[in-house]
């Protein structure tokens, strides 16, 4: 199996380092503070510098007369790590990744992206917020009059990066995706999974430390999902944050990632390398177990099992 | 790189909306064209006043043959009476008010009714001895009109006394009243401009929101996001404000200048390269006009 075989080999695999290292592709860390220890006892401080993500006690209402969309949501997601986000639909997943992208505001609570408050972040800086992290959508929202190569090139083009960096970088994004020599194609000349792929290149091509990918796959066939997974799995492995919302229960048991479920904006498990639902017990898996109330938070720090996992 | 996307994007947007790019720029030039027109009739104020204001004088009116005045039922000016009154202008009493004063003839009156009127057959029906000799006073103090005609008003053989000062006045009324219209129909049309621009600007949003979401998306700035907009907006309506400033040197200088001047050259015309310095006040009025208004509404339909 993939996920077997793939995660001891993670550390040192040549291909990944040379990407990381590499003049091209570098999927920066370095666009957030990267501070705090893995070892002893963390301070809050230290925890929310560490996490990538951190949702402290978030509850998002959008109507006053319905219940909230989350409900004092806590949740740490690590650098590098991969998560899926399931639950019913109206459960709130793309209610979570909106705040991460300050798309939203919390009615009540603080997310931390990068060791950053973003209900601190200026308007102005919020561009700067979101150029750390890449977004994918089930629609994959590609301009229909550009090529690939154009709908690539357009998220650099936009941010001031120069011709010759965006000459040199988006080839590099796309072969990273698996669509080489089909640059100059528009979109209505790809299937589904390649539009997809596009969509991701767009979504990395700035190198972002965080990637959020919202039902991903929702449009597409499972063999076609699975190479998007591929593509995800990799950019994850270049030390991108990963957080994809799914309804996919095949893709989220293939990938053995930690799942993340939520109930009627309620946290209801958070389990590491686990499956799409908790029928099948994972035996010494847990990382987390909350109550439905989700208001239990001892987040300790990242457990031996996690840690192999990423 | 930035410079370029945005010039492109600019392109880009004026292509796609070009029918609506076409009405803004119509909008702007009629209205901006009633604006300069009100600035072009004060200009014309100005002038006429300059240039009248140190010419005009009172003028003394004297009995003639065709007087139906109270003043003038003993019938026309006598020789004596003349004198008298040219004595009387020449007294101390009078000369602190009075620069200087001529004496007009019945034919010289005659000969300038003749030359105002060249083209117009009731030169025909006009005699000399029909129209009023005069004193024309040109004044210290045009302020002061009023003691002249105190004194003079109630002589005899005097018809009667003008503030040609007056005649002037009611002119610039008149001239003050049409620009308050040219500057009524422009603020309606400059309204309309805003709202035409407005609209533009939201239809053109509403036809790119998939680039301005996914520029949201990957983090480009406002400034990138909104200036193609804004800039879309401003360079229409500044190629408005072109359009009227052309159109107002054209007037002065085919209308005022090659056909009133000669219909009338006593009158001073504003020049065309006076015209034109009205030129920069519209460009700014109309980018301003855009910018201001593209700027509300970016804001309500384009949040970052
Ligand atoms: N903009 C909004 N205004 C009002 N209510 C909203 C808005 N967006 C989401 N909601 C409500 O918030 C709740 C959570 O929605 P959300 O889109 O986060 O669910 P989801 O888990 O992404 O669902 P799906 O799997 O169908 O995408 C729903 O009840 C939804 O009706
Ligand atoms: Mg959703």
């Amino acid at each position: 199996m993939k996920t077997a075989t793939r995660q001891p080999v993670r550390a040192v695999d040549p291909e990944s380092l040379r990407i990381v290292e590499g003049p091209g592709l570098y999927f920066p860390h370095h666009e957030f503070p990267c501070t705090g220890s893995r070892t002893g006892q963390l301070s809050r401080d230290r925890r929310v510098l560490r996490a990538m993500i951190r949702f402290e006690n978030v509850t998002k209402v959008y109507d006053q007369k319905a219940r909230p969309a989350l409900d004092a949501i806590n949740l740490e997601i690590d650098r590098g790590e991969f998560a899926f986000l399931v639950g019913a639909s109206g459960s709130g997943k793309s209610t979570f990744l909106r705040l991460v992208l300050k798309e939203d505001r919390a009615s009540s609570g603080a997310v931390y992206v990068a060791g950053q408050n973003v209900a601190t972040i200026s308007s102005w800086r919020v561009p700067r917020l979101r150029r750390g992290i890449g977004v994918v959508f089930q629609d994959f929202r590609l301009l229909p009059q550009k090529t690939v190569f154009a709908n690539v090139a357009f998220a650099m083009q936009v941010i001031g990066k120069s011709r010759s960096v965006i000459r040199d970088t988006v080839p590099e994004v796309l072969k990273t995706v698996g669509l080489e020599g089909k640059e100059h194609r528009f979109p209505h000349e790809l299937s589904g999974g390649e539009q997809q792929r596009v969509a991701i290149a767009r979504a990395v091509v700035n190198r972002p430390g965080i990637l959020l990918a919202d039902e991903p796959t929702g449009n597409l066939d499972p063999t076609t999902s699975m190479g998007i997974m591929g593509v995800l799995d990799k950019i994850n492995q270049n030390g991108t944050t990963v957080v994809m919302a799914t309804h996919d229960d095949d893709i989220v048991n293939e990938m053995r990632k930690r799942v993340v479920e939520l109930r009627n904006g309620v946290i209801i498990r958070d389990e590491s390398k686990a499956l799409y639902t908790s029928m099948i017990p994972v035996v010494g898996a847990s990382r987390r177990l909350k109550d439905a109330s989700g208001r239990e938070d001892t987040a300790p720090p990242a457990t031996p099992g996690s840690e192999g996992a990423r | 790189m930035r410079l370029a996307f945005i010039l492109g994007e600019i392109g880009g947007g004026l292509r796609r909306n070009l029918s609506m790019v076409v009405s803004v720029i119509l909008v702007t030039f009629v209205s901006l064209t009633f604006v300069g027109a009100a600035g072009m009739l004060q200009l014309q104020i100005n002038q006429m006043k300059g240039f009248w204001y140190d010419k005009v004088q009172v003028a003394i009116f004297l009995c003639s043959d065709g007087a139906t005045s109270a003043s003038c039922a003993t019938g026309p000016v006598t020789e004596e009476q003349q004198a008298n009154l040219q004595t009387l202008l020449e007294s101390a009493a009078v000369t602190q008010y009075v620069n200087d004063f001529t004496f007009e003839s019945q034919d010289d009156a005659y000969r300038h009714f003749t030359e105002q009127f060249a083209n117009s057959p009731i030169v025909d029906s006009v005699t000399p001895d029909q129209l009023p000799s005069s004193f024309r006073i040109n004044m210290e103090d045009p302020e002061k009109y009023q003691v002249i005609s105190e004194i003079f008003s109630s002589q005899p053989g005097v018809e009667t006394v003008i503030d040609q000062r007056q005649l002037l006045e009611q002119l610039f009324t008149v001239m003050n009243g049409a620009s308050l219209v040219a500057v009524l129909v422009a603020g309606v049309m400059i309204v309309c401009a805003i709202l035409l621009i407005a609209t533009t600007i939201r239809l053109s949003a509403f036809s790119r929101r998939r680039e301005t979401g996914i520029m949201r998306l990957v983090g480009a700035s406002k400034t990138v996001i909104q200036l193609p907009f804004i800039l879309e907006g401003v360079i229409a309506a500044v190629v408005g404000a072109a359009l009227a400033s052309g159109t107002l040197w054209a007037v002065s200088k085919f209308f005022l200048g090659d056909y009133l001047s000669q219909q009338y050259p006593d009158t001073a015309f504003i020049s065309p390269g006076q015209t034109l310095l009205l030129a920069p006040a519209l460009l700014i009025l109309g980018a301003s006009l855009a910018g201001i208004s593209s700027l509300l509404t970016l804001r309500k339909y384009l949040k970052v």
